[in-house]
């Protein structure tokens, strides 16, 4: 008995088939795909006042073993559209991995050591759920319209609108979007209808992925053997989810006979192995897969974007995929919102490509060198990658070469052109995020809602976010500019971060920074001043409030 | 005189390991002892100090029995 019961949404015809108006209406955007990363899109554009239509083929949510581990920055996201509590309190909360050799741990990292954020380093969740959670807040907003049962059989990109051909249980119609975004998945229908290149490298080396129901009293951590005794040849990844689901991946090798590995006898041997001859379980799901590392060249193509496995697929060591799709949905949602809204140029789009290009380069190249060390290629690359081992026993610094999986952390953009570039005087701490780096996470208190995040203040809209030690201190006529600049940009927020409110300006929100962790983290002094996308990345940073410097970092970030 | 350093002491370990495993590529077996031989006596002669590379070797030959 599975632990989960799939959902059936309701397939609606649709009014182009049931009203038959004169010819195809024409949405903002239409999402192809209601996965993680076109419910994601589809919710921040609509809490953006997009409205956006969803086309997907089938009417439940994601089947079997796929994403897990979704990221700290991937919660963040998901915070700011309402589903992350609930993700947090299914999920499985874990900040720490261990890596063993045999059956001796060699050593642990901790993923998130200094605390004073609102998310873990990383939950474990089934993908399922994350859909399902995504679908119900989509259909409580009434600016996405979720269209079940409908698959995309047919594409024409023009140069105003995008046109597809639908196929329901009713027949097929047309529908257009200005934009077009293909959230449809690794074999993307919409690409591969588009002709589109997605070239990359495939692996040959072959994994069990065994989902079991099982009690057992295990850390909430991720465990990575090399050679365990009982899978003397290769490795082994464990993982928690939620449901007392645990997810164990069974390295192969080459060789391996799939059928023959696939079938539950032979499954359930390598299991006993693990577990021992007392422990009980019950089969969730198992495959045999092999995996690559995949990009198209270009994300936007005219009209049609492409996000998520769509447009790139990396190996699953490292929890890079779902992740990264979410990311893209982050980056894409408010572009094409200030697009929509005639309030940035067209060429704002080139800054998802370029970003998100980048993205997908740096996680394919960290998924590809775990996938190599995993998988040793040639002889001489194993022979390094067991004395990594065996010296990371005695050697912290061979620790530090052992690669089970570098996990997901948020890309910086390092050469993005809507980034402004520091002024050569001023001198930054190393940590503290550069333009094109996520806002790192601080706890702060509001006057009116008690504690709040960094993030959660920041979140949605462009901030011009200000440090200063007393409020008062903050110069008059610069916060009076600020104030009458974001009364011309809707849900523009001057946010001021201080110890002492006393003396704040008309028209800030004004935070307190009770454990200076928002200060340090940003490495603030007084009038240190970051303008944050609504994506909550850095756009541009300064020593010093002033209004036209605003301004121009403004424009750039949205041209 | 020095010890082994035994703590990180690479700015990205993960680059220097890539680039060692790489240099092997399409080698041969024997290119490939070869090229590791070249390899620790030009990091020894760089290291210069002899109770280092002594501790290197103790620890090297250690780790084949680990």
């Amino acid at each position: 008995m599975a632990t989960y019961t799939y959902p059936r949404y309701a397939y609606v015809p649709p009014p182009e088939l049931v009203l038959k108006p004169g010819g195809p209406q024409t949405a903002p955007v239409l999402i192809v795909g209601a996965g993680l990363v076109g419910l994601t899109l589809a919710l921040d554009l609509a809490l953006k006042g997009i409205p956006v239509t969803v086309l997907d083929e089938d009417d439940t949510v994601s089947i079997g073993s796929r994403s897990i581990c979704q990221a700290k920055r991937t919660l963040e996201i998901w915070h700011r559209l309402g589903v992350a509590d609930r993700m947090v309190a299914k999920g499985v909360t874990w900040d720490q991995g261990e890596v063993l050799l045999g059956d001796e741990p060699l050593y642990r990292f901790d993923l998130q050591p200094e605390p004073g954020h609102r998310f873990p380093a990383f939950i474990n969740l089934q993908q399922y759920y994350c859909e399902q959670y995504l679908v119900e807040r989509c259909i409580a907003e009434d600016k996405v319209d979720l269209r079940f049962l409908s698959k995309v059989v047919g594409v024409r990109p023009g140069d105003e609108y995008v046109e597809v051909d639908v196929q329901t249980p009713d027949g097929v119609y047309q529908i257009r979007g200005q934009w077009l975004v293909a959230c449809d998945g690794v074999r993307s229908p919409v690409r591969t209808m588009l002709g589109l290149p997605y070239e990359g490298e495939v692996f040959d080396d072959q994994f069990l992925i065994a989902d079991i129901r099982m009690t057992a009293d295990l850390p909430n951590i991720r465990r990575y053997w090399f050679y365990p005794p009982f899978h003397p040849t290769d490795s082994v990844l464990l993982h928690r989810q939620a449901d007392n689901v645990l997810r164990v991946d069974f390295q192969l090798g080459r060789d391996a006979d799939a059928e023959e590995e696939k079938k539950p006898a032979n499954i359930d041997r390598r299991l006993r192995m693990m577990f021992g001859p007392d422990a009980r379980w019950e089969h969730e799901w198992s495959s045999v897969y092999k995996f690559s590392c995949r990009a198209m060249p270009r994300f936007v193509n005219g009209r049609v974007i492409f996000a998520g496995d769509a447009a790139h697929v990396v190996s699953p060591f490292g929890a890079r995929g779902g992740n990264s799709g979410v990311e893209d949905a982050d980056n894409l949602g408010w572009k094409l919102a200030l697009l929509i809204e005639g309030r940035a140029s067209a060429s704002l789009l080139a800054s998802y490509d370029k970003e998100r290009g980048a993205a997908a380069r740096e996680n394919i190249r960290q998924s590809t060198r775990s996938t190599d060390f995993i998988t040793p290629k040639f002889p001489a690359a194993r022979l390094l990658r067991d004395a990594a081992l065996s010296l990371a026993r005695d050697f912290p610094f061979a620790r530090a070469m052992v690669n089970s999986g570098r996990l997901s952390r948020p890309v910086a953009y390092a050469e993005s052109p809507i980034s402004s570039p520091d002024d050569i005087m001023a001198t930054w701490d190393v940590a503290a995020p550069a333009p094109g780096m996520p806002l790192p996470d601080a706890p702060l208190l509001d006057a009116t809602r008690g504690e709040v995040w960094l993030t959660e203040a920041v979140a949605g809209r462009f901030a011009v976010l200000s440090f200063a030690e007393r409020a008062s201190s903050l110069d008059g006529a610069m916060a009076r500019a600020i104030v009458d600049m974001a009364d011309d940009i809707p849900g523009f927020r001057p946010i001021l971060i201080t110890r002492d409110r006393s003396g704040a300006p008309d028209g800030w929100t004004t935070v307190i920074d009770k454990s200076g962790l928002a200060a340090r983290r940003c490495d603030a002094r007084d009038g240190t001043t970051y303008l944050v996308r609504p994506d909550q990345y850095v756009a541009a940073r300064a020593r010093r409030l002033h209004d036209s410097w605003v301004l121009a970092a403004l424009k750039r970030a949205t041209s | 005189m020095s010890t082994l350093k035994s703590d990180l002491n690479l700015a990205s370990p993960d680059d220097i390991y890539n680039l060692i495993v790489d240099a092997h590529k399409s080698l041969s077996r024997e290119q490939s002892e070869k090229l590791n031989a070249a390899l620790v006596l030009l990091l020894a002669n760089h290291v210069g100090d002899e109770a280092v590379i002594r501790a290197a070797v103790a620890a090297a030959r250690k780790s084949l029995s680990a």
